[in-house]
């Protein structure tokens, strides 16, 4: 298996790589780690004309301490973040559920804005920055702007990042609430979750489920009933509440449905 | 000291953990071109057109070839039902082969191989043994006019005896399709210049294939050479014929350059031949104390697109084992052979007998529950005694060597502790917190060393015996060529182990070669459990041979009779007086020096070859025990334990018998937990990579707990029985059993592999039984 | 279209130039000739082609060569000098039979030797996770597990000698 031909072009810098994109709009794709992109290019369901590789944009990969919220950069890798006191002291949620994405090899070269970026709702940081309520910092040939978690996954695989943008920085709000738990129900430790749910319990509760739809989804209705301080059994039955997850060989909607609530019952009693 | 048992480090390690092993893409020629295949992606279609015109245009691309432009003969297989070796008119899978692309690099026969076109006119497709039986069902073979291309019928169904048991049961069982899926794929080398063929190949049997490939191409077969380096895995699927052996061959002749084939993991899912496969109809008839009256079995063997005549073979073997380790007075089987629009279905480690085994352990089980004894209980009141070996069965094929298997089950409850799991159980049961605790039992029997003469030519192999020549070095070192080609086995180990035995010659002064029909004697190769069984007693048979003339050396050199001399850690000495001794070296060299020997004995007649035949199969056995926790809520399925007690008669190599069984093992729970080939209605493969084919990985299984007894076999002068496909046979049906027994609380009798979490859930909302 | 990179594999720098979609297995493969990373799968799912990447574990199938320029490669051939010895965890998995066909052996010690980089002594479990992503077919993975308990017992990796204990 081998990717189709393509010209590289690789950055030294943000704008470098927004220059680039300009120049050859929707025949580039962007690549950082490539651990969501070189499959699909192997199997040849993704064949972009230019490669824009930003792998070398040492200043994007940063874990910062901003008073009120940590920053971390787009080209952050799984392994940094799964291992960051910082992230470990303040976002807890984040860090472990960093070091469960893929296998060890994948979290060595995967990053956490590649990973946002391809938008798939079966992946598991999607739904760490929906249950963090996380503000992602786009930057583009008219400069930076913020987008809210809300408002980043668009559609299946897609994302507020236009083709002419690049997903620079992720904003994660400190954690002031003692209680979270990542919940990753898949056959092999390798796999993508079949479902998962992130829960960060708070005066503003977030929950993001894993492949319960064609986006990563926030199950909004059981964080209302979590803030008004429903009964964790009540709040779990409302998991699935307004998603409509999907039906594929690894598990049917009705199961998917049932695992989501048996998954975030199972986070709200070790949060 | 005699190495036959001890614990011995492989020979075959040191390069395989160095990176300096040779699997076939490591083996690099100079101006080498390389193949890529356009595959269908249709399961059953006419083939309207084919455009290769843009393909041609693409760089580096040399030629593009179809059954249009090039002459090919069927693949070598079932009269009647041959395949084409590309695709001509109609297509009957998702992968066949249908062009083939050559190119400078890889890379460029990848490019080349997307701009090659296919128009298809669709055609309905069967994807199960069911709709291909069905009326009216789409023909993959319209001259035939059925999609069952084989069926035999069963002689006397045992119909009254089962009408008149106090108990029977009937069973439907899908034994479910996997993909051997060995690591390293297919991949092959040929190299057809004027002086002949040379080609490498990933392959088990290397002369099989020699022999096929010449014939096929219509040259002489010391014009053929075939090499089968380091071959990572093979699992029973590299022992059938697919096109790209003949076609690499054909393509490097027309070019006259290396034309090198290296299979893509995704190729590998759909073109590797599959296993298993099988649906089976199953009644069984019992008295009120368990003993069982009569078993009737019925076989549908799915056979994929293109039959195979290993696949053909396959219920025969099932059948035959189908009684498993039981004194059962009436059994009866039938079969029958059905094509469809998948994959062609050939041998996967087991090849038909972990079909048996699960068919036979499963209406064990179901014995325990309509009486509810405790399933144990129900395999003891029926085993065959050890006195009543040989024990002739229902089957001509099958006349049991030798086994114990009350001795297994009472090792097996030596090592694992029932009534503390049983108290386990029923606890959890009320505990909500806890996992449902199932244990479950496996006594199972196999059909291995095929070595018989016979028992390998119905599947298209020469002959049944395996070669062994071992050949003495002028200074005293031995080397051991053998058709037994391994992949993975240890064969070079286990064969120098026995050699040392046997020759009295140090173990690091015997080499094991094989893999080559240019320096090895005709051989047949490593499949059915024979290498030890069938190889091995050859490399002893060969070994005695060598020393006897050695003495008659050894003798002249130190004047003393043949008969008085004894042969230990590389010295000849004489009985009684050790101090008179020669060593190995010395009469090695002696060995080629026509002025030195015993007039009567020629010069470097320490060489011998033999094709060892045996008198009859071998039948290892064993007795394995599993637990399984199942998650209440999401019906997760795990094994927590697994307990082993295999009887595979006289063990060379204790490590290396243990690490066949955990292999064995491995792929079992794999069926019986997560693998399973599928398609959806049209035909399409939905689990065509390793994304979706769920072999599991470290943290998904178990770690063993072993035990073992000895029941040699007499059919050798070793004992040994075979190893390799047992922990594939017995750990399925372990398994299966564990999990209904976890669930036996709420009357379910039976659960499809793979026990998937979706599945168990179900029936834990009170769904299926 | 081709690319200039600078690699260093194993101690040696190689200067080339190479079409940027040559996935870094096939650089060490085809102009490396380090042929003993293998390829087993087309997902990333099988971890043969793992390799050290500045150290850390990496499945060279899933990166571009153009990717680890200016970088530092092992492979299983940088692993010990030609003239032995075999580090702990070769010769851990020579004592303990942690392999059959050979196949997967590259990346399995290629991971577990990053693993016993971070973690003198993992307990079985820990063994087991970060194994996560390599697929063996012939082991059943127990005798891996106890080859690399092995590595990290002996850190000397002094083997035993032939036909001790059973």
């Amino acid at each position: 298996m081998i990717p189709a031909k393509f010209d590289y072009k690789p950055a030294s810098s943000a704008e470098e790589a927004i220059a680039l994109l300009a120049e050859y709009g929707d025949e580039a794709k962007i690549i950082a780690g490539g651990h969501s992109l070189l499959p699909l290019m192997k199997l040849r369901l993704a064949n972009p004309e230019v490669l824009i590789d930003i792998g070398g944009i040492n200043d994007l990969s940063f874990i910062e301490d901003k008073g009120d919220h940590i920053a971390v950069g787009a080209l952050t890798r799984h392994r940094l973040v799964e291992q960051s006191d910082l992230l470990k002291e303040h976002i807890p949620l984040l860090a472990h559920t960093a070091g469960h994405v893929g296998d060890p090899q994948v979290r060595n070269r995967g990053t956490i804005g590649g990973s946002l970026c391809h938008g798939d709702p079966a992946s598991d940081l999607p739904a760490v920055v929906l249950a963090t309520r996380a503000s992602l910092l786009i930057t583009g040939p008219n400069g930076e702007r913020k987008v809210e978690a809300d408002d980043f996954f668009t559609d299946f695989w897609e994302t507020a990042v236009a083709e002419d943008e690049l997903l620079t920085e992720i904003q994660f709000p400190k954690f002031t609430g003692q209680e979270w738990s990542f919940q990753k129900f898949n056959r092999r430790a390798q796999d993508w979750a079949i479902v998962g749910c992130a829960l960060q319990h708070s005066d503003n509760p977030g929950i993001g489920m894993i492949n319960m739809g064609t986006t990563p989804v926030r199950a909004s209705a059981a964080e209302a009933a979590l803030k008004s301080g429903e009964a964790n059994s009540d709040v779990a039955d409302l998991a699935d509440d307004g998603l409509s997850p999907p039906s594929d060989i690894h598990g049917q909607e009705d199961y998917r449905r049932h695992l989501s609530r048996v998954l975030l019952g199972r986070a709200l009693d070790n949060s | 000291m005699s190495l036959v048992g001890a614990r011995v480090v492989r020979k075959e390690d040191p390069n395989l953990i160095s990176g300096r092993g040779q699997f076939v893409d490591d083996v690099k020629i100079a101006g080498t071109a390389h193949m890529v295949f356009v595959r269908s992606i249709e399961a059953h279609a006419q083939i309207k057109a084919i455009d290769v015109s843009a393909a041609l245009e693409c760089e580096g691309v040399i030629g593009v070839w179809t059954a249009e432009n090039l002459e090919l003969a069927p693949l070598p297989g079932v009269p009647g039902l041959e395949r084409p070796t590309l695709a001509k008119e109609k297509v009957r899978f998702v992968g066949e082969a249908i062009a083939v692309v050559v190119a400078e690099n890889s890379y460029a026969a990848a490019d080349g191989a997307e701009l090659v076109f296919v128009e298809y006119e669709p055609l309905g497709v069967v994807t199960s043994v069911n709709e291909a039986m069905a009326d009216n069902a789409p023909l993959l073979y319209e001259a035939i006019g059925s999609n069952v291309v084989m069926e035999v019928p069963s002689p006397d169904e045992h119909q009254e005896i089962i009408d008149a048991a106090p108990h029977s049961v009937s069973m439907h069982i899908v034994n479910n399709r996997c993909a051997p899926a060995p690591m390293e794929p297919l991949v092959c080398l040929a190299d057809y210049g004027p002086s002949g063929l040379t080609l490498w190949a990933s392959f088990q049997a290397p002369h099989h294939l020699r022999n096929t490939v010449s014939s096929w191409l219509g040259i002489a077969q010391d014009q053929c050479r075939v090499i089968t380096p380091d071959v990572g895995g093979g699992f029973g699927a590299k022992v059938n014929f697919t096109p790209e052996l003949f076609i690499a061959p054909t393509l490097s002749k027309l070019l006259g350059r290396p034309i090198k084939y290296t299979q893509t993991r995704s190729e590998c899912m759909t073109e590797m031949y599959h296993g298993r496969a099988q649906e089976q109809d199953v009644d069984i008839a019992f008295d009120d104390e368990g003993k069982i009256l009569a078993l009737r079995v019925m076989v549908y063997q799915d056979q994929g697109g293109y039959a195979d005549p290993t696949g053909m073979g396959l219920p025969a073997l099932t059948t035959t084992m189908a009684a498993g380790c039981y004194m059962i007075p009436n059994v009866s089987v039938a079969w029958k052979n059905i094509v469809t629009n998948t994959t062609p279905v050939a041998a996967y480690r087991g090849a038909g007998r972990p079909e048996a085994s699960y068919l036979i352990e499963r209406a064990i089980d179901q014995i325990a529950y309509s009486l509810e004894i405790d399933p144990v209980e129900v395999r003891r009141r029926n085993y065959i005694p050890t006195e009543n070996f040989p024990y002739a069965t229902h089957s001509e094929i099958a006349v049991y060597d030798s086994g114990n298997f009350a001795g297994c089950m009472d090792e097996l409850l030596n090592i694992m502790d029932y009534d503390a799991i049983r108290d386990e159980q029923e606890k959890n049961r009320e505990d909500p917190g806890k996992p449902l605790l199932g244990v479950g039992f496996a006594s199972w029997l196999e059909i291995a060393g095929f070595g018989p003469p016979g028992s390998l030519e119905g599947f298209g192999h020469l002959g049944s015996w395996e070669s062994v020549q071992v050949r003495i070095q002028p200074d005293g070192s031995a080397i051991i060529y053998t058709g037994a080609s391994p992949h993975g086995q240890g064969t070079v180990t286990t064969f120098a182990q026995i050699a040392s035995d046997y020759l009295g010659i140090e173990f690091d002064k015997i080499s094991v070669r094989h893999g080559d029909t240019a320096t090895i004697p005709q051989g047949i190769g490593t499949l059915g459990s024979r290498a030890v069984a069938v190889g091995g007693e050859g490399v002893k048979t060969a070994s005695v041979k060598i020393v006897e003339r050695a003495k008659q050396v050894a003798a002249h050199l130190l004047e003393a009779n043949p008969e008085d001399l004894t042969v230990e850690d590389g010295n000849f000495s004489v009985k009684g007086t050790p101090a008179q001794t020669v060593s190995w070296a010395e009469v090695a060299w002696t060995s080629f020096r026509p002025l030195e020997i015993p007039e009567e004995m020629e010069p470097g007649s320490l060489d011998t070859t033999v094709l060892q035949q045996v008198p009859n199969f071998s039948f290892p056995s064993g007795a394995y025990g599993c637990v399984v926790e199942i998650d209440k809520e999401t019906g997760d399925t795990r094994v927590r334990d697994m307990y082993l007690v295999d009887d595979c008669g006289t063990v060379i190599s204790p490590m290396l018998a243990e690490g066949q069984v955990h292999g064995g093992v491995a792929q079992g729970i794999a069926q019986a937990l997560y693998e399973e080939v599928k398609y959806d209605e049209n035909g399409q493969p939905t689990t065509g990579t390793f994304v979706d084919y769920l072999i599991p990985a470290a943290p998904e299984l178990p770690t063993f707990t072993s035990g073992r007894i000895s029941t040699p076999t007499p059919n050798n002068t070793l004992g040994a029985k075979g190893i390799g496909e047992s922990g594939s046979v017995g750990a399925p049906p372990a398994v299966i059993n564990a999990v209904v027994d976890a669930l036996r609380h709420l009357d379910v009798t039976h659960v499809d592999m793979p026990a998937t979490p979706q599945k168990i859930w179900r029936i834990l909302q009170g769904g299926a039984k | 279209m081709t690319f200039p990179i600078k690699i260093t594999v194993n101690g040696k720098s190689h200067e080339t130039e190479v079409d940027p979609r040559t996935l870094l297995v096939h650089f060490l493969r085809e102009d490396c000739q380090l042929t003993g990373t293998h390829v087993g799968c087309d997902t990333s799912n099988c971890g043969a082609c793992t390799v050290l990447l500045n150290g850390e574990a990496v499945k060279s199938c899933t990166v571009l060569t153009v990717q680890a320029t200016n970088q530092e490669v092992q492979t299983v051939e940088g692993l010990a000098p030609p003239d032995g010895p075999y580090t702990p965890i070769q010769e851990g998995f020579r004592q303990e039979h942690g392999l059959q066909c050979g196949y997967c052996t590259p990346g399995m010690l290629m991971a577990g030797t990053a693993l016993l980089n971070e973690i003198d002594n993992p307990s079985e479990e820990q063994i087991r996770e970060h194994l996560e992503g390599n697929l063996c077919r012939c082991t059943g993975y127990e005798m891996i597990v106890r080859s690399i308990q092995w590595a990290a017992e002996n850190p000397d990796g002094i083997p035993v000698e032939i036909g001790e204990g059973s």
